[in-house]
């Protein structure tokens, strides 16, 4: 199946652990990402500023992949929810619509309607399927501890997700690491916000929030954390050592991409999955992880 | 009497707040906020607190309550409202949201506030920074041409950033007069 790969500004520039890992498990998986040129920020980051141009900076996204008729697959949780609600509003409320093509005139586009967005775990689990998940595994990650963080935007407002996954209580991601044959842990924190949003409004606030769901991973004994946002990557992964330090605590968790988890699990090796841009060491997770291998 | 309240307006109280008197309020904010997209379901609000409940910002630093920030802008403390940091530290987590047995939307609502806020003027300085980059990239962060050696390096495709189309929508929208507050 093909779909249109969606980066976002933070992944081609500061994740290339997540884009490297996710083209090779896609490619695994029989998903092919065509790259789109043109594609630019998603619109969200002007939202809170001016309403009318968030929503025609998303529909130029938009209208790129439905030119190609291809369905957008996001990586960032904030594209996934920015992207899926101007496309569910545009699509359902003909003022806004009408407003918003006129304000792409400038570019040659218009916004018609054709196509969807969802996030690749989103993929992973709806379309997928964890069935097919499991044959590719060649090295199954047993005995591996791994704490799911489900960030904010790839669950919330459920209203834009048609009920895909619980809010409160997901399961999409735990249902993909167990299908790896790590064991996905159970814990209240796993839904709450990484503070990566407010972190140049509020840096306290933010890095405190950090902090709340690292206690938790850590009381776990997790051997990793595995995220699907750059900006949740960034803070437990990027930042935990600055956090740990602020709260004086050695945490020292792996923080992977799940695309990171699911490829070493696929039979890859670390330096194919860009591991080596993780700041959090990876190399006894990994060591734990091939065990017998080497 | 009338001299007693002269003293009392502007006096701090438990060294925080102050006090609010009639004259600074403004009847006709909330009709505002409602008109506003995101504002809609505004006056639902039954001054529950379950968004502050449920609010990971607040857990961390307690002066930051929604369910505050929201009485504040139905009894028409504009002022208040519109230059608070507050409004900026919402993390957009939409827990609150979620659970909102009104469905006042908060989130939401919180976004609708800041725009209101930005016609007056009052913006945060982190937002308006990002606007300068995606006038030149297109993007959030630039991708330099180091960027793009150390993508090929790892068999990732270059990106050309073509922030022309964005720069289009911005000139239209002319956003530039509108994070001066001229809208």
């Amino acid at each position: 199946m093909d779909y249109a790969l969606f980066l976002g500004c933070t992944v081609p520039a500061r994740s290339l652990g997540y884009d490297i890992s996710v083209r090779k498990v896609a490619k695994d998986l029989d998903i092919n990402l065509i790259d789109v040129e043109g594609f630019s920020c998603c619109g969200f980051p002007t939202a809170s500023i001016h309403r009318e141009t968030s929503l025609a900076l998303a529909a130029i996204n938009l209208c790129l992949a439905e030119e190609r008729n291809l369905n957008i697959i996001t990586l960032c949780n904030s594209c996934t929810a920015y992207l899926t609600k101007v496309n569910m509003i545009l699509k359902n409320n003909k003022e806004t619509f009408e407003k918003v093509n006129e304000v792409l005139k400038a570019n040659d586009l218009e916004f018609k309607g054709t196509i969807d967005v969802k996030h690749i775990s989103r993929l992973l689990y709806e379309d997928i399927g964890t069935v097919k998940i499991e044959k590719t595994v060649k090295r199954s990650l047993d005995g591996i501890k791994v704490a799911p963080i489900y960030g904010c935007h790839y669950l919330k407002p459920s209203s834009i997700y048609n009920k895909f996954d619980d809010p409160e209580m997901p399961k999409s991601l735990d249902s993909i690491i167990s299908a790896t044959g790590a064991t996905s842990l159970d814990f209240p924190e796993k839904i709450l916000c990484c503070g990566g949003a407010i972190l140049a409004i509020d840096e306290n606030a933010s890095m405190g929030m950090t902090h709340i769901v690292l206690d938790s991973v850590k009381s776990l004994e997790a051997d990793a954390m595995a995220t699907i946002c750059p900006f949740c990557h960034l803070m437990y992964d990027e930042y935990q050592a600055t956090i740990g330090n602020k709260y004086g605590k050695d945490y020292n968790i792996p923080s992977l991409f799940f695309s990171q988890l699911l490829g070493l699990a696929f039979g890859h090796e670390a330096k194919e999955l860009g591991l080596k841009f993780n700041a959090v060491r990876t190399k006894n997770l990994v060591k734990k992880i091939m065990g017998g291998e080497q | 009497m009338g001299e007693e309240r002269e003293q009392e307006k502007g006096k701090k109280k438990s060294g925080e707040f102050q006090v609010i008197t009639e004259d600074q309020l403004d009847p006709q904010f909330k009709y505002e906020i409602i008109k506003e997209p995101g504002g809609e379901n505004f006056l639902r609000c039954m001054q529950c607190g379950t968004c502050t409940a449920s609010c990971p910002v607040k857990a961390i630093d307690p002066d930051y309550n929604c369910r505050r920030i929201i009485r504040m802008a139905l009894i028409g403390d504009k002022e208040s409202v519109l230059k608070s940091k507050f409004i900026w530290m919402c993390s957009t987590c939409y827990s609150c949201y979620e659970r909102c047995p009104q469905d006042v939307k908060i989130t939401e609502l919180m976004f609708a506030l800041k725009n209101i806020a930005v016609k007056y003027g009052y913006i945060h300085p982190s937002i308006k920074a990002q606007l300068d980059l995606l006038e030149k990239f297109g993007a959030l962060l630039e991708i330099s041409e180091f960027e793009n050696r150390m993508r090929e390096k790892y068999g990732l495709p270059k990106i050309n950033q073509s922030p022309e189309k964005v720069k289009k929508v911005l000139e239209k929208e002319k956003i530039k007069d509108v994070i001066e507050g001229d809208s």
